[in-house]
């Protein structure tokens, strides 16, 4: 991916267990270390070791990034409907708005917005373990929304996640960005619809 | 045994690893510790990596046992460390005093979070930079360094570990909980250009050898455990044998030592970032995080054509008096932005004595401090100063 200036804000959302902060660190692998940007990784959870809600906020520029918190993002992930309730305000007019459906109910969206929704819960049970689900909203994100490149985020993923489950992984990226892919050909994009 | 010493190359880890391995690549081969959030990091990858290189990790029964455990072990030669954050740090601090006393080398690292008390362990806070300089009972003198990065977290633990063996004083690696917990690049140098400080040892033979007699620089050699020297270690004050005399004129050289090797080292010791600051009218002074969110204003300022500069302070202690009386008497004002109710802009507004107004921006903890609201109070300042 060329250099680029100027600051690309995601926040990705769920609760303590998902692999939400995973999803934000394999990111920034992605952009530092195989994509040559900067990148930065924050985390925000409670007190509670599971179940609590947490995100993690990553921004990705060509140039060094002073203030490491997201105020308005260019992507939100939602993996769970207290994240998409607290965090919906944060996307900038014209964003990117993600969700996984078996987990996130939605209301009225900013018509300025792109929207995407995935099942990514349920692709990963069907695959067997409902805990890919975030790998397979990573596979998703690679084809609607690749703040960093498509490449760089798979081999990153694969550094990350343990080496006996790198197959599996490797297939749930895969099955997430078909499916982005499949979305993006058939123009299927949401476009984002006020509550009537 | 089965791991690299130091793990050069291109990293993308969180501060607190960082710190980990900066402690690592400096030659720390003990760590006592017990886990609080946010400085658990340093702890976990500790115990993974300490094993691998031939080092030890405890995990202590508290933090005043961790901290007891690290002077003992540098008094037994070994370069050693804790980490803990708010509420361990308050629990170190007398033995942070018996440290400082009997002049042992170790280094502390307290990933800030919000207090007081157990407060919000899981967020920001830059709340005990007074409590790092005086904390402990008793005058003393002390370093503390204040990163900005995880990239900071490796280089200023390096850092933190070389002052600490050269002045024979605790030192402090004053983080917080978002450059503990953000991962960002880290770029680690081959060994052999990593600078690495090591003790002074005595070159007297025993029978002549005084182990608390300074050398010129204000430290004196320190024969640790072993080596075949007669020492004695106490909390009392003592004279340059380290036995205990109970007097003011004891008292007296004891303090001046202690101090004085701070105090006469204090440009060698003292590191700063200058940013823009040759032509500004208004320079913002910060340190640790709040240091990221002022260079976002001071390069916005800059875009609008506006004349602030950033002083990013790399240690706070001691207290670059010269350099900010200077300062002052050269600008129109200072803005110190810290996560606390304002702690180390007394100690910049004593040193400005007047000469230029300072403003403090602050909140007592719970999130980072936006640009913009350093960029609004810069712009404010040019205006009243006009």
């Amino acid at each position: 991916m060329a250099a680029k200036k100027k600051e690309t804000r995601v926040i990705i959302t769920g609760f303590g267990g998902q692999g939400i902060v995973l999803t934000g660190n394999i990111l920034g692998q992605a952009a530092t270390l195989h994509d040559g940007l900067h990148a930065t990784m924050t985390q925000n959870y409670g007190p509670e070791a599971r179940g609590g809600s947490c995100s993690s906020q990553v921004i990705i520029s060509g140039a060094e990034i002073p203030y490491p918190y997201v105020e308005q993002a260019d992507l939100l992930v939602c993996m769970s409907q207290e994240g998409y309730t607290k965090n919906l305000s944060a996307l900038a007019p014209g964003g990117v708005l993600v969700w996984d459906t078996n987990l996130v109910k939605t209301g009225g969206h900013d018509p300025s917005w792109r929207t995407f929704d995935l099942p990514a819960t349920a692709i990963a049970e069907e695959m067997g373990n409902k805990m890919m689900a975030n790998i397979v909203m990573l596979g998703f994100l690679s084809a609607v929304f690749p703040a960093a490149s498509p490449e760089a985020m798979r081999e990153a993923m694969l550094a990350a996640v343990p080496p006996r489950t790198k197959d599996k992984n490797a297939l749930a990226f895969e099955r997430g960005r078909e499916r982005g892919q499949g979305l993006l050909e058939s123009g299927r994009a949401g476009q984002g619809r006020r509550r009537s | 045994m089965a791991g690299k010493e130091v793990l050069t190359g291109v990293h993308f880890m969180d501060g607190d690893e960082a710190c980990c391995e900066g402690a690592i690549a400096a030659g720390c081969r003990f760590f006592a510790g017990y886990p609080i959030t946010p400085a658990t990091e340093v702890a976990e990858r500790m115990s993974r990596r300490l094993p691998q290189i031939g080092g030890i990790f405890i995990q202590m029964e508290d933090e005043i046992a961790s901290m007891a455990a690290i002077l003992g072990a540098s008094w037994g030669g070994a370069k050693a460390m804790t980490s803990t954050s708010g509420p361990g740090f308050s629990l170190m601090m007398e033995n942070i005093g018996l440290g400082v006393c009997t002049e042992t080398p170790c280094v502390v690292a307290n990933v800030q979070r919000a207090g007081p008390s157990t407060g919000l362990p899981t967020l920001v806070g830059q709340g005990d930079m007074m409590q790092a300089r005086w904390g402990s009972h008793g005058p003393y003198e002390i370093i503390a360094l204040t990163p900005s990065s995880p990239q900071e977290m490796f280089d200023f633990t390096v850092k933190a570990f070389n002052l600490s063996e050269q002045y024979r004083v605790p030192v402090f690696v004053m983080a917080d909980e978002v450059v503990g917990h953000m991962s960002e690049r880290v770029v680690i140098p081959p060994a052999e250009r990593i600078k690495v400080v090591s003790r002074k040892q005595p070159k007297a033979s025993p029978d002549k050898y005084l182990p608390y007699k300074p050398d010129a620089d204000g430290v004196a050699p320190m024969a640790t455990w072993g080596m075949g020297y007669h020492v004695h270690v106490t909390g009392l004050t003592h004279d340059e044998r380290g036995y205990p005399v109970m007097d003011a004129s004891a008292q007296e050289q004891m303090i001046a030592r202690i101090t004085g090797k701070i105090k006469k080292n204090a440009a060698k010791i003292i590191s700063y970032d200058a940013m823009f600051m040759d032509d500004a009218q208004v320079v913002v002074v910060a340190y640790g995080i709040s240091a990221r969110s002022a260079k976002g204003a001071v390069a916005a300022a800059r875009a609008q054509g506006q004349k602030v500069g950033l002083m990013k302070l790399n240690t706070v202690w001691p207290f670059p008096e010269e350099v900010i009386a200077d300062l002052a008497g050269r600008v129109r004002g200072l803005i110190m932005p810290e996560i606390n109710q304002g702690q180390v802009v007394l100690e910049l507004e004593r040193v400005a004595g007047g000469r230029c107004p300072v403003k403090f921006i602050g909140h007592p903890g719970g999130t980072i401090i936006s640009p913009r609201v350093i960029l609004a109070a810069a712009q404010e300042m040019l205006k009243e100063a006009l």
